[in-house]
């Protein structure tokens, strides 16, 4: 074999610490190699055309990087040895960058180091041998998680493309949280004007099948092949003769069903339709609330409905769907503010959270668009917000930033004043976070031009102080002195978590999570639409704390990023696979039932029960051939014999 | 029950009533108080402003006292005893720290101290709910009562242990097993202004003011502390409270020992009330009037 080594300087990144002109010195005396040479940035053009050029001068069969972590660059040097003609899987990378440079100040230490890791995968590479991918068709169908604005741009993309699109919503209507807010910043358009066209378009679109009041119960397969299980809920109502006439929840008689979709701000009927331009517009009954499913008697729904669409013994539903990609658009919730004893725990009603603020305004809310106290249905005069509940408050772990809170706060400020003009407003902030296009002069504008009164500080305490009015007790830490606020209203900027059952889909997704549950992008720069599960893309908050715009930015990316994947009629398997040898296997069973894929089935060779790896749904982990006892089963590229070449090295160096 | 008893030096003087009602409830509850031998004063605000080894050093002095005794548990009425016998303790827990401190005592300290906490942490540890209201001979059923903790008793939380630092119910619960109705009191953990009712007099009037000011709009019977410091700024110095809050008030402020002592039957003159600044004869009233109604309907029925 002859192999070629590249060390990389990385610029000063590894250079500084490792005496890569020494590294290529000592590869030169390893076996089998050829050519050792230390380029300075080895990914740059010149220095992969430099590989492709050393590849054709030497006749090299192999090539070793050693440079950074494989993460990024492993692909881009794997198409450059197979643009110069070599197989893409005779490419072996050392990671002297994360692994050593980074890590260690010692140049002498470093430099042996890095020579360790060249000499452990310039014996990988001679035990390498060509892998070639095979091809398999893609179904063309996409999967979308989640209806809020983000979810609903991407289906909406992906269906104008002319891809079939299956969108899931949890809730009894798609419209996430936008479809609740009253006005959107910074133009302080009505918000459900225009989200409501696009609901309207997912609802028309021949290409989109849209299952609400359902959840994804379960993913199988890979990229181009995934079987989605998903679970309707009972509604009780038969939606395909439901015609939203709201006749039954006009006469239903249970009417203090919790109202979620008004943030429990006031109650609703036991068969409720969300609000009015609720898409899917059907009626749905709550199971903990009808009177005809817990106590067994009322009936009213049913003897209404015009259509005879109510079935109280309906039960749940598993469909399955085929599908080609997933595109996860899970959003938010609000994170538990009781914790913040404080401000009442959620004890005092006039304390409320900005999400419920928003439905106190909004035409469609359990007001009709007055803002009222909760407690006695008077009007607020003095309207205290205070931003920063639950973000960048380590004390209740939640440090990171929400990303919005400044600028809707900022809004309901406004929009405060011209619902009562002779009112105040006050806001509590820690930094004004405004920088998105027309952000910062909108908050100028609610400043300047409606008086809202900004105080840099935190709220210390918030109770009642017995004349019904709230005492709101904080700093000024620009005067540098305390504040005290007779409030009639106080509206909580709630900082955002992951949607509630975030970790669990991820799991079913094969996805990563951080610890707040927000799903990882595949690189936080680069790819942040993508995972790093083939075919599985991120929109919206889920990911991260964004506003609308960046929301329906994103779920344009991710339907981009469907339509790129589809663009290609077939997609090529990754060979890193399991492969049952089957002169040893002794079909005991043991890689079946470790494997958590179910990649791996018995099958009959010359009459004996063998063990045989389901190529297309092998992901290449591993668990089976350290499993096997007979070592029946290879990993392609990580074979045992591979793997021990390395820690022979190892142990000789 | 015998517990090792520290009472601080307020119990000696402006707050005898504090003590003296102590006394009384627990000999009442057949816990046995034991005055360690010799003990100091814990330091008090300004020994720790000043030097934390020395200010520790009197602590542990006090700590040392009692570990020698033999004691498991350590009580004090007063919270910023309690508080400086905690800190104190927990940083003897660092050698470096230990050894400073050590230094400075005439020997080395034991290894180990008994645990300090207050009085009302103890009553509640031995005498639960139920044995408590058994005990009560004249309940307070009819006295609406704002519990008032002040700022050093739960916090800080980490070193203080005493439940939810916002929001304690410890007193509402011993006080409601008497019958009283305890209302829900925002400020039950705000500072009154502490010892800067002497640089700082304006101050401590402003925040004692706020206090008693809600504490009234709730339409309390009375205020229930736990510290003399807080009892001394809302009692003896509501007058200068009421001037900062332009109004006057006349609101009883009685140590939690002394609301006890009354639903527990014992003797008033045992529980200091004369003692009070601001008189709290008018309870009293109300408490015999609601016990003779009492007397009467369940005559007539």
């Amino acid at each position: 074999m002859r192999i070629g080594v590249f060390i990389c300087h990385c610029g000063s990144n590894i250079a500084g610490t490792v005496d890569c002109a020494k590294v290529a010195h000592i590869a030169r005396a390893y076996p089998d190699v050829v050519y050792a040479t230390d380029p300075m940035y080895t990914c740059a053009e010149p220095g992969q055309a430099a590989i492709e050029a050393a590849i054709h001068e030497y006749k090299l069969d192999g090539v070793v990087v050693a440079s950074c972590s494989p993460r990024m660059h492993e692909p881009t040097f794997r198409r450059t040895v197979e643009r110069a003609g070599l197989n893409r899987y005779m490419f072996e990378m050392a990671n002297i960058r994360e692994h050593v440079s980074w890590i260690g100040k010692d140049m002498e230490a470093n430099t042996n180091k890095a020579a360790e890791l060249v000499r452990l995968a310039v014996e990988k590479l001679r035990n390498n041998v060509p892998l070639t991918a095979k091809q398999f068709d893609v179904n063309k169908r996409v999967l979308v998680i989640g209806g809020g604005v983000a979810g609903i741009q991407a289906a909406l993309d992906c269906a104008d493309g002319g891809v079939p699109v299956v969108l899931v919503e949890r809730e009894a209507t798609i419209g996430g949280k936008m479809a609740k807010l009253d006005k959107t910043f910074p133009t302080v358009d009505c918000s459900a004007c225009i989200l409501g066209p696009k609901m309207v378009d997912v609802a028309q679109h021949p290409n989109i099948t849209l299952y609400a009041c359902a959840e994804v119960e379960d993913v199988s397969g890979y990229v181009g092949n995934f079987t989605v299980k998903i679970r309707k809920r009972a509604t009780y109502v038969d939606w395909s003769k439901c015609t939203g006439c709201g006749a039954c929840t006009e006469k239903c008689p249970s009417k203090k069903s919790p109202d979620a979709f008004n943030e429990f701000t006031g109650t609703t009927t036991a068969i409720s339709i969300a609000f009015p331009q609720a898409i899917p517009k059907k009626a749905v009954i709550n199971p903990q609330h009808c009177r005809q499913l817990t106590k067994g008697k009322c009936g009213v729904c049913a003897k209404v409905c015009p259509t005879g669409a109510i079935n109280y013994d309906m039960q749940d539903e598993i469909v399955t769907e085929e599908v080609g990609s997933i595109v996860a658009a899970t959003g938010y919730d609000l994170m538990d503010w009781s914790v913040y004893g404080e401000y009442g725990g959620g004890n005092y009603p006039d304390v409320i959270t900005a999400l419920q603020y928003e439905r106190l305004m909004s035409a469609s809310g359990p007001t009709g668009g007055h803002i009222v106290r909760p407690s006695d249905g008077r009007e607020p005069k003095n309207i205290v917000f205070v931003q920063c509940v639950g973000s960048r408050d380590k004390s209740v772990g939640r440090p990171y930033c929400s990303g919005f809170c400044c600028m809707y706060t900022a809004k309901q400020a406004i929009l405060t004043k011209d619902h009562i003009p002779d009112s105040q407003s006050f806001v509590f902030y820690m930094d004004i976070r405004a920088p998105g296009k027309m952000y910062d002069e909108f908050t100028r504008r609610a400043i300047e031009e409606y008086g809202t009164e900004y105080i840099r500080g935190r709220v210390s305490q918030i109770y009642p102080n017995g004349n019904g009015r709230l005492t709101v007790m904080g700093v000024d830490t620009l005067l540098g002195r305390q504040v005290e606020i007779q409030a009639d209203l106080v509206v909580l900027a709630v900082g955002i978590e992951a949607s509630k059952g975030s970790p669990q889909l991820a799991e079913k997704l094969r996805i990563s999570y951080d610890s707040y549950g927000f799903f990882m992008e595949s690189h936080v720069k680069l790819k942040p639409v993508e995972t790093n599960t083939a075919g599985v893309f991120l929109a919206g908050v889920c990911q991260g704390a964004k506003d609308i715009p960046a929301s329906v930015a994103q779920g344009s990316a991710a339907a981009a990023k469907v339509l790129a994947l589809f663009a290609k009629h077939k997609l090529e398997s990754d060979p890193q696979i399991a492969q049952v040898d089957m002169r040893r296997c002794v079909a005991c069973g043991k890689c079946i039932r470790c494997c958590p894929f179910g990649a791996i089935k018995e099958t009959e060779f010359r009459g004996e029960a063998k063990a045989q790896v389901v190529e297309t749904v092998c992901q290449g982990c591993g668990l089976c051939t350290s499993t096997c006892p007979q070592g029946a089963i290879q990993l392609s590229h990580a074979t045992d014999n591979q793997i021990l070449a390395e820690v022979n090295a190892l142990c000789q160096c | 029950m015998n517990f090792a008893y520290y009472p601080g030096c307020s119990a000696k003087g402006s707050s005898s009533d504090y003590e003296s009602s102590t006394q009384a409830v627990c000999r009442a509850l057949d816990i046995t108080l034991e005055e360690i031998p010799g003990w100091n004063c814990c330091g008090s605000t300004p020994a720790h402003a000043v030097d934390t080894e020395l200010s520790a050093a009197l602590c542990v002095r006090n700590l040392d006292i009692a570990a020698r005794q033999g004691a498991d548990l350590l009580l004090t009425p007063c919270p910023s005893c309690l508080s400086n016998l905690r800190a104190a303790a927990r940083r003897m827990e660092k050698p470096a720290f230990r050894q400073r401190v050590n230094e400075l005592l005439d020997a080395p300290a034991a290894e180990t101290f008994p645990e300090v906490t207050s009085v009302m942490q103890g009553i509640a540890r031995q005498i639960d709910r139920e044995t408590l209201a058994a005990r009560v001979q004249t309940s307070l059923k009819g006295l609406r009562l704002a519990a008032y903790y002040g700022c050093l008793m739960s916090r800080p939380s980490e070193l203080m242990r005493f439940e939810d630092p916002e929001n304690p119910l410890l007193m509402e619960g011993l006080l409601s097993a008497c019958g009283a109705e305890m209302v829900d009191f925002p400020l039950k953990t705000a500072c009154c202004g502490a010892s800067f009712g002497i640089p700082e007099r304006a101050m401590t009037a402003r925040n004692s003011g706020r206090i008693l000011e809600l504490a009234r709009r709730l339409g309390v019977d009375a205020v229930v502390t736990a510290c003399p410091l807080c009892q001394m700024n809302l009692d003896l110095r509501q007058k200068q409270a009421g001037r900062a809050c332009e109004t006057s008030f006349h609101l009883p402020v009685l140590y939690f020992t002394q609301m006890l002592g009354l639903a527990l039957g014992l003797k008033r003159n045992e529980l200091g009330l004369n003692k009070l600044a601001v008189s709290a004869n008018g309870l009293l009233e109300k408490m015999d009037n609601l016990r003779r109604a009492d007397a009467v309907e369940g005559g007539r029925s």
